[in-house]
């Protein structure tokens, strides 16, 4: 994904995923299949669950469901859509150079596709939250699956 | 008509030139909180500098200064809502106030056969403490219809009072809708039914003249933070008999006589009572400035101009296309909107690029939605120092709000 990306092409990438987000949906069938974690926030409507099913340490779906705003639902939408098929240690590198990117901080684009229109989130440093919350709860459920691999 | 433009002179908030986003500051979040005047720094600065101690722990003249004081800002603060000396209780604001008025009286007295009266409109801090007694009591919490457009009326409590019910507590402006209560009249149909009003006067008292013996509340709850004074001070007023009837929440130093190995202590009188542990002393130095200061603009004065911003303003919002007014008959300084087909979080993010500050969300009022049907909204929110350039600042920034994701990639 070129750096160059429009203003006028990012506003609608992060609409296109707010208005018809692919992955804004509860598990279909077995739902105890899927590591899933809730997550809420006290400034935001955001009030979400990311459903994660892994096995042999890759990502084999990733979806959410719940109430969200224009970021969070983009952001997660996105970020569903970038996990699945990735094994855990390519998921957790993206997660981090997501959360480098969205900090400032040095960051590898090639790998964030289409997640790189959140790249100015830091200038509007109170939605931060909402550009991060299905990340945390992904990164959550990988920390959790590093922790009982070992 | 008090002139805003003269008055934000004394304010550092508004003389520094503060800038957000590039942009000057256009603060349209006074029901958050409000900006401070230097006198209230200046007095706050006093007491750092000047008159430091605590109060009633020693036999020198510096804490005898800041006894004195704290006797002066109880009479300040009586005289501003009209009760006497010791109906005042020093607490860290609306929040803790109505805590103590949960914990230390309802959760006393009510039982499991007793109603507390709410409505969907209040904010968190006057739900969840009476929760909190509903949980501990088994008492009932009930809620009290609202008219069609959001509007708390006499009538409407008549409707669900019983002599079941013993505390109804409401605000006398809301902080989302901001419609002025009828509270006298409420506190009329409470009291003829034997049940307490307790007032959350955190939105009213700092916009307009607050009498609790006119209105005859039981209690009036109050935030000194929300009337150009400091955080962590607030105002606890409640009707000396009650007050004297309440328990204690919090105990400890300066609120008892003596007390015993076995177990017995004996309480100073109300308010001292209620008031363990070192008070805000700097906060309450501020307070007394802060309300000296609003009584020398005057409380109708205030009123009066906060209304004609309001006027103003909805002239101006109404013939925004997509803008949706939800409390356009209020009579405060708070208009809550959304605009179609916007988040309201991103139509904060978007004013807020614009160096205007508004509010985003439910606003503490989480049980609002079940009303309105809207999930979030954004609300602003007006004080004296409020100007028209502020209002037209809005109105453009809302009119040009078709780009509102904008504010991702200035
Ligand atoms: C109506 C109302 N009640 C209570 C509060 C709580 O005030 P504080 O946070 O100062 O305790 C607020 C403040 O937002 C309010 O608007």
């Amino acid at each position: 994904m070129p750096i160059s990306l429009s203003p006028m092409m990012m506003r609608q990438i992060i609409m296109d995923h707010y208005e018809n987000p692919q992955y804004k949906h509860a598990p279909e069938g077995d739902l105890s299949r899927y590591e899933q974690v809730h997550m809420d926030s006290a400034n935001c409507i955001d009030d979400i669950i990311v459903y994660v099913l892994v096995k042999d340490n890759r990502v084999i779906d990733a979806c959410f469901d719940g109430v969200a705003c224009t970021i969070s639902t983009s952001s997660t939408d996105i970020m569903c859509g970038l996990m699945i098929g990735k094994t855990f240690d390519e998921a957790k590198y993206i997660v981090e150079q997501y959360n480098n990117m969205i900090h400032e901080k040095e960051y590898d684009a090639n790998v964030l596709d289409e997640a790189i229109v959140f790249m100015n989130t830091s200038k509007q440093a109170a939605r931060i939250h909402c550009a991060t919350i299905g990340w945390d709860a992904l990164d959550e459920i990988l920390e959790h699956h590093h922790h009982e691999e070992k | 008509m008090i002139d805003p433009y003269r008055i934000r002179k004394d304010f550092p908030m508004f003389e520094n030139h503060i800038k957000m986003q590039g942009h000057d500051l256009v603060f349209l979040d006074n029901a958050s909180t409000t900006f401070k005047p230097f006198a209230v720094i200046k007095a706050e600065e006093e007491y750092l500098t000047r008159f430091t101690s605590n109060t009633h722990r020693g036999d020198y003249d510096l804490c005898f200064a800041n006894d004195s004081k704290v006797a002066e800002a109880r009479h300040v603060v009586g005289h501003f809502i009209n009760a006497l000396d010791k109906e005042i209780v020093f607490t860290s604001g609306t929040t803790m106030s109505i805590n103590f008025i949960a914990l230390g009286y309802a959760a006393k007295y009510l039982t499991k056969d007793d109603e507390i009266l709410l409505t969907l409109a209040e904010h968190a801090s006057n739900i969840l403490p009476w929760y909190k007694v509903s949980e501990m009591t088994g008492c009932k919490i009930n809620f009290i219809p609202l008219t069609k457009e959001g509007r708390l009326t006499a009538e409407n409590l008549k409707k669900v009072i019983s002599n079941k019910t013993k505390i109804v507590a409401v605000a006398q402006v809301t902080n989302v809708l901001g419609f002025v209560n009828d509270i006298k009249e409420i506190a009329k149909v409470a009291h003829e039914y034997g049940a307490l009003l307790a007032c959350d006067g955190a939105q009213s008292v700092p916009h307009m003249k607050v009498d609790v013996k006119d209105l005859d509340v039981d209690f009036l709850s109050f935030s000194g933070h929300k009337l150009c004074g400091p955080t962590g001070i607030g105002v606890l007023y409640g009707k000396y008999e009650l007050l004297e009837k309440m328990d204690p929440v919090l105990s400890g130093g300066g609120n008892n006589v003596k007390f015993e190995t076995d177990v017995s202590v004996k309480y100073l009188p109300a308010p001292a009572k209620l008031e363990a542990g070192t008070l805000n002393i700097q906060g309450i130095y501020g307070l007394v400035a802060a309300i000296k200061y609003l009584e020398e603009i005057g409380m109708e004065n205030i009123e009066d101009l906060e209304k004609n911003n309001r006027k103003y303003a909805i002239s101006l919002l109404k013939h925004i296309p997509d803008l949706v007014i939800y409390n356009e008959d209020a009579e405060s300084g708070i208009i809550t909107f959304n605009m179609k087909g916007v988040f309201a979080q991103d139509l904060a993010t978007y004013l807020n690029s614009k160096g205007i500050a508004c509010r985003s969300g439910q606003h503490c009022a989480k049980l609002l939605h079940h009303f309105t049907g809207e999930l979030a909204t954004v609300r602003m929110s007006m004080y004296f120092y409020t100007t028209k350039e502020d209002i037209d600042a809005l109105a453009n920034a809302l009119k040009n709000g078709g780009n509102f994701l904008d504010a991702y990639f200035a």
